[in-house]
């Protein structure tokens, strides 16, 4: 049984009464331990499956199993529980929260998963000391470099030890040096097991991932091969 | 729950001007109704003070009927009331909060002479042992009434400062004579009250002379009553309560005790009765005033602190959209929409609640100067106290409620990309 899978999920959006599709029928499987890259042009609707597969978003119609449980059935608290247990999300603008310390900010999932205070400073610390950042425990977001910021909102993904990790453009707002050290980091965590889904416009960074899809106008590509990922690659 | 307290408390501090802003409505409602409530209560208190006697906390309980109390300087004394002694007084003394009780006789508008100086309208007292210091006086110059002296013949008499300056016009009273109903009455002393509290009015006297009425008070000795007056004139009864608080309750139990004893028949229409004397009821109808006035102000203070809570409303709606991408991350995080929603109403129920606190303290503050300042009394009030800050954190749950229910449904998506 593969971790998730999309069976004919279609997404849109409500635009002043408009219906305005953005995701037209996708299929699509993800075993457990895959490092899954989904490429595609701007507006082609990847941040919006992401969404989804990261259950901050519902698809409108098809169906999506995630760890073998139908999402489509499930209420808001279950689906917060949901990202909260299963899912670690690493975003291109980093998403830390400006008035908390590092330590804090990679604690906060722990909060809502009940865990107690003096644990979950613990956690936190060891999972900053797994990004290389055990010496900037009480540094604030604005006093990090743009690849620290990003290794402290891994460790945050990381801490509560999901079984996914989603990654929209998170080498985005990076420097070549700083994103190719974060896709270091990447490789080490999937071989430890964790199933990454990776969003990237970024060739030499898609080839970190052992899997490869196309996005074009809210579809996958069928038989998205090499080539045809290539031409994306030279249309860029 | 107290990790969301911190955080509450973390996010008012991290806003600090803002949420001093926010606090500004209810500090300022609330002070006003503080400052307020004090001088009310201030005023009242020394209204009440003056006007039942503060310190002396007397009660006059004589014979009323048709709703008056009942002269006998003409007329006929009423059937049924009996000749009240010591053991009456025992009993009355036993009553909750007496301390002291004395029964008296008492005239208004006698005629007195001092040689050829007439006092027209002065009032004439029969006195016990206990009087002067049930009704709060002392002998100030001369002696007051012995043992003997006031169970036996002697004709002597005890005279106030008034009637000292009005009829003896510098001259030293004490041996002189002074004619009572046409029996002359030496003069032994000369009484006063005691000087321990200057309100402007201490007892039923000072209310008179209050009320414009300047007449003088003499006091011979109670056994002497009938030799000058009538012998069955019913008695007045003088009792003293602990505190001012209790005088009407004294009042009350003290005529119930007295009205057992009148042998009235029943069914009699406008049956003469004992009666506590009009300041205590006054000062009743006093507390009445005040706590009606105490209804208006929660009014006033409804309305300001509502207005304070708009307040409140309106700057966590700007929280929430300045915070909106902070919402996002946690939704995202896995945070339940009940945790923002109880961080968000939790902060604007701490907000108006340390509001209130700063309002108590700004307004004991505001009072404290108006005492100064305008020599106004104030008192502060406990209660209005509590109510306010109470009041204030309702105010918080209700109008924190909007802000924190939108908190709490934004989308996460549309949060996260807000910048
Ligand atoms: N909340 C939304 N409401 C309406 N339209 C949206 C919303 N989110 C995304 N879209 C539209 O959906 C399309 C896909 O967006 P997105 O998934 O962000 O693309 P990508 O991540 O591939 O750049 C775009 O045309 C975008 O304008
Ligand atoms: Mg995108």
């Amino acid at each position: 049984m593969p971790l998730l899978e999309l069976k004919k999920v279609n997404k849109s959006y409500d635009n002043e009464g408009f219906s305005v599709p953005v995701l037209f029928d996708i299929d699509l499987e993800v075993e457990e331990g895959e490092y899954l890259v989904i490429m595609g042009p701007s507006g082609s609707g990847k941040s919006t499956l992401m969404n989804i597969i990261g259950c901050l978003d519902v698809p409108s119609s098809g169906e999506y199993y995630l760890d073998g449980e139908a999402i489509s059935g499930k209420n808001e608290n279950q689906l917060a529980d949901l990202r909260n247990s299963t899912i670690g999300f690493v975003f291109q603008t980093f998403q830390l929260l400006p008035k908390e310390t590092a330590q804090a900010n990679v604690a906060l999932p722990l909060l809502y998963a009940g865990v107690p205070k003096a644990e979950r400073m613990e956690r936190a610390k060891e999972a900053l000391e797994k990004m290389g950042m055990g010496d900037r425990l009480d540094f604030y977001p604005n006093q990090l470099s743009g690849g620290q910021k990003q290794r402290v909102a891994i460790a945050r993904a990381m801490v509560n030890h999901p079984k996914i990790l989603l990654a929209d453009e998170p080498t985005g707002a990076l420097d070549t040096t700083s994103g190719f050290q974060i896709m270091e980091l990447f490789t080490e965590l999937n071989k430890e097991g964790i199933t990454i889904i990776m969003i990237t416009h970024e060739p030499e960074i898609a080839d970190f991932g052992n899997r490869k899809i196309l996005i074009r106008d809210g579809r996958i590509i069928e038989g998205a091969t090499e080539e045809t990922i290539s031409e994306h690659r030279r249309l860029r | 729950m107290t990790e969301d307290l911190k955080l509450s408390f973390k996010g008012i501090w991290s806003h600090r001007l803002r949420s001093f802003l926010t606090m500004l409505g209810i500090i300022v409602g609330v002070a006003a109704v503080i400052a307020v409530v004090s001088t009310i209560s201030g005023t009242n208190e020394q209204i009440k003070n003056n006007l039942i006697g503060d310190g002396t906390n007397t009660v006059t309980i004589q014979v009323y009927q048709n709703g008056w109390a009942m002269d006998f300087s003409y007329g006929s004394v009423p059937e049924g009331i009996p000749e009240f002694d010591e053991s009456i007084l025992e009993e009355i003394r036993k009553v909750d909060h007496v301390v002291n009780a004395s029964l008296i006789h008492r005239r208004d508008y006698v005629d007195l002479y001092y040689l050829n100086n007439e006092l027209s309208g002065s009032m004439v007292y029969g006195i016990d042992a206990n009087y002067l210091e049930t009704a709060g006086y002392q002998i100030i110059s001369g002696r007051g009434f012995s043992e003997n002296e006031l169970n036996g013949q002697k004709k002597i008499v005890l005279i106030d400062e008034t009637i000292k300056e009005s009829a003896f016009d510098g001259v030293d009273p004490l041996g002189k004579t002074l004619e009572i109903q046409g029996e002359p009455f030496v003069v032994i002393g000369i009484v006063d009250k005691k000087s321990e509290f200057e309100p402007v009015i201490k007892n039923v006297q000072d209310y008179y002379t209050y009320m414009g009425d300047t007449r003088g008070a003499v006091y011979i000795p109670d056994h002497m009553w009938p030799l000058v007056f009538r012998y069955d004139e019913p008695k007045t009864l003088i009792v003293k309560a602990t505190s001012t608080d209790d005088m009407a309750g004294v009042g009350k139990k003290s005529e119930d005790i007295l009205n057992q004893y009148l042998h009235v028949p029943e069914g009699t229409e406008n049956a003469p009765k004992y009666q506590s004397n009009n300041l205590a009821q006054a000062a009743s109808e006093l507390q009445q005033l005040s706590s009606s006035t105490n209804i208006l102000l929660i009014g006033i203070a409804s309305i300001s602190l509502l207005v304070g809570g708009i307040g409140v409303m309106n700057i966590m709606l700007v929280s929430v959209t300045e915070r909106t991408r902070e919402i996002g991350i946690k939704k995202a995080l896995g945070a339940r929409k009940s945790r923002i929603r109880r961080q968000f109403l939790m902060e604007a129920v701490i907000l108006s609640g340390i509001g209130g606190i700063l309002g108590v303290v700004a307004g004991i503050i505001l009072a404290k100067i108006i005492s100064v300042v305008a020599m106004i009394p104030t008192a502060i009030n406990v209660p209005s106290i509590i109510i306010a800050v109470v009041f204030s954190m309702v105010i918080g749950i209700i109008f924190g409620m909007v802000p924190s229910i939108k908190a709490s449904n934004l989308n996460p998506i549309d949060a996260l990309g807000y910048e």
